[in-house]
């Protein structure tokens, strides 16, 4: 689970972390009241959105009057954010943080990853900060610094001293720079954070050490632990089927294809995915019904791919193993005359049971295309999207 | 001969009195799984599905040798199932649970490490099918008749395609020494390259098939090692070529981060590496196929 920079920024302020003075706004008037507030000759107006590289897509503007942060809330508010990373439809922007300026020394990169390498908590940084570790990966390399660390017993000061001596940082800023990766570390395992990521963090001209912008991704498996985390959960920054599909404890992305699919398991739902692709069509979705396919949830799923207008055919792909062929034909044979469905349905049973199930969906009378094969039904599936 | 796992091996069911492994036993006990005892703090001293149940693991290992365990135990308190049979002198687990903390996760591998190599638990999974030696026992939640003994060593993710591919082996007779399911999720026991050792060191395994997916390094680690140390040939197919960068696809492991994690990037390492590359899923009992017959 992602949130927005104004809620990384508060909780790693009770971390320890410096921040900037700052404030949420949601419409104009509490953007100009926030900037009065502020006691800052300029301030930057931040749409906040669930998306890195924001200042490019011109989500984040530089302010020095009243007027100007009018203007720039009246031009950010309820528009979608398009960057690199959130894909055509943007994002939309209804809150605003309002945060004052700083002099800046220099510009560095931090961030704490889960490493799947290590299987471990690995800092990575460089002296190279504001760029996206992407580019630093191929424009600098050599600045990338990571240091890993060991669970039992977490970061230690001669690592976090390291760290401050790798990115130059001034001996005045030692004692600042290892409270801040101490923080940071205790902050991601108390909260069960999967990433933390701050860019740039800021060095002053005072020395102080500075988060300008902070990026949090929560792992959500553990949200149940934290329920005050779950609170920050912000729904309009998703696409919204993915929000309607958590609901019903679907797992379901989409994309842009016109084949609808409902398969369970993951790695089978992805494996079909690619069939169709293989056999000349696009998928228009992911979806893992998973283990206990009953009617209702069954239901739920045709209801949720239906509401894709682009969808033409629909693949039905179920491996029984726990499961029932029957029962899964039964199900299907309940929900699809509820459903109104008006595009081809092509079915692929296996597993356990599947000559009944196939005995029970042939019975019904139903205008379902049977599939034997995997590849038969991607197939059968992408002639019908096309006719 | 097999790895992991066979008619033999001692079987522990850690939350057998529980519905879900309760089931389960059931059907692995019904396959010919060895199973000796189950766990279930606080019903120690009880009888379950004809076994003895145990209050912890440590009792249950005492009294019955047991060997190894599968762990149906909720998220909140997997890790903490899994630790205690590391504890209690386990040679191998199996974590069938989906939803496990990932810190969780960090912590059992760093406690696993406690001991020495020789003593150490192996551990599959979490979010898993499980292992089966056909013919043999199963230490997990598969449909065991699917797969028809014989000397092709499977390694995979995901669940169902593991069926899938179990049933496409089979139609072909192509039978399976033991199919291992190492999971979905970021930080798991045991990595494509970890069950690659053991087959390459098993009699019985004459070829190994792994089904690998999107999402971090472990198939880019599993090349390296054919590459260098493989004596026998692998196979593989990497689910989730239509996958978009930066999507999470159900499991929670399976996502496009960073460099080198597409499926793409990933089938062009495992070529590099003189793997046979299953082109779409449904020819991975042909190409399977195919393989044994050019090269055994």
């Amino acid at each position: 689970m992602d949130i927005h920079e104004y809620q990384a920024k508060e909780i790693l302020s009770s971390y320890g972390v410096q921040i900037l003075d700052g404030e949420l706004a949601l419409n104009t008037s509490e953007a100009v009241s926030a900037f009065n507030k502020l006691d800052s000759k300029i301030c930057v107006v931040k749409a906040q959105v669930h998306s890195g590289a924001r200042g490019k897509a011109g989500g984040i503007v530089l302010c020095k009057t009243e007027e100007e942060v009018k203007d720039a809330s009246e031009k950010l508010l309820g528009t979608y954010l398009k960057t690199i990373q959130t894909g055509d439809e943007g994002k939309i922007i209804e809150k605003l943080y309002i945060e004052s300026g700083c002099d800046i020394a220099r510009e560095i990169y931090l961030a704490f990853v889960m490493d799947r390498a290590s299987q471990r908590i690995v800092i990575v940084a460089s002296a190279e900060g504001g760029m996206s570790i992407e580019e630093l990966a191929v424009e600098k390399p050599d600045s990338i610094k990571k240091i890993e660390i060991d669970p039992v017993v977490g970061l230690t000061g001669f690592q976090a001293r390291e760290l401050s001596f790798a990115l130059n940082l001034p001996k005045e800023a030692l004692g600042k720079a290892v409270k801040l990766f101490m923080g940071c570390y205790k902050a991601m395992i108390n909260l069960d954070m999967n990433m933390l990521e701050i860019n740039p963090l800021v060095l002053t001209n005072d020395n102080d050490l500075i988060a300008l912008d902070a990026k949090i991704s929560f792992d959500d498996n553990a949200l149940f632990k934290h329920p005050e985390i779950d609170e920050l959960n912000d729904n309009t920054q998703k696409d919204p089927r993915e929000v309607a599909a958590k609901e019903h404890d679907l797992s379901y992305v989409g994309l842009d294809g016109d084949i609808g699919c409902i398969i369970n398991g993951a790695g089978l739902a992805m494996a079909s995915m690619d069939m169709i692709k293989y056999c000349g069509g696009e998928p228009a979705n992911f979806l893992d019904i998973g283990g206990g396919a009953s009617p209702e949830r069954v239901g739920k799923a045709f209801e949720l791919v239906l509401a894709d207008k682009k969808v033409k055919a629909m693949l039905v792909n179920v491996y029984a193993g726990i499961n029932r062929c029957d029962w899964i034909a039964e199900g299907l044979v309940q929900v699809i005359p509820k459903v109104d469905l008006k595009i081809p349905l092509i079915v692929r049973l296996s597993g356990t049971n599947v000559e009944e199930g196939i005995k029970i969906v042939k019975e019904s009378g139903l205008p379902i295309i049977l599939a034997d094969t995997l590849k038969d039904a991607a197939q059968k599936a992408v002639d019908a999207a096309k006719q | 001969m097999s790895v992991l796992l066979n008619k033999n091996t001692k079987v522990l069911v850690q939350g057998i009195t529980g519905r879900i492994g309760n089931f389960h036993a059931e059907e692995m006990i019904a396959y010919g799984t060895n199973v000796v005892a189950g766990v279930t703090p606080g019903k120690g001293g009880t009888t379950h599905l004809g076994k003895p149940v145990f209050n912890t693991v440590k009792e249950a290992v005492e009294a019955t040798g047991a060997e190894a365990t599968i762990v149906f135990v909720p998220a909140a308190a997997a890790a903490d199932g899994i630790m205690e049979a590391a504890d209690a002198g386990i040679k191998y687990a199996v974590s069938i649970t989906d939803g496990i903390p990932a810190h969780d996760m960090i912590r059992v591998k760093r406690y696993m490490l406690r001991y020495k190599k020789e003593d150490r638990m192996i551990l599959t999974g979490p979010n898993c099918a499980g292992t089966i030696t056909p013919g043999e026992a199963m230490i997990g939640i598969m449909p065991g008749h699917i797969y028809m003994p014989g000397e092709i060593g499977v390694i995979g993710r995901s669940g169902t395609l593991g069926y899938e591919a179990a049933s496409q082996m089979k139609a072909e007779g192509i039978g399976i020494s033991t199919s291992v399911g190492i999971g979905g999720d970021p930080i798991n026991g045991s990595s494509h390259k970890d069950i690659l050792e053991l087959f390459n060191e098993d009699e019985k395994t004459k070829a190994v098939m792994i089904i690998g997916e999107i999402g971090g390094p472990q198939e880019a680690e599993a090349a390296e090692y054919v590459e260098k140390h493989m004596k026998k040939p692998v196979a593989a197919y990497i689910a989730g070529l239509t996958a978009p960068k930066g999507r999470r696809m159900g499991h929670a492991g399976a996502i496009v981060s960073g460099k080198g994690e597409s499926a793409a990037e990933k089938v062009e390492l495992l070529k590099a590496a003189g793997i046979h590359i299953i082109p779409n899923p449904s020819e991975m009992g042909s190409t399977m196929k195919e393989v044994i017959n050019k090269n055994l």
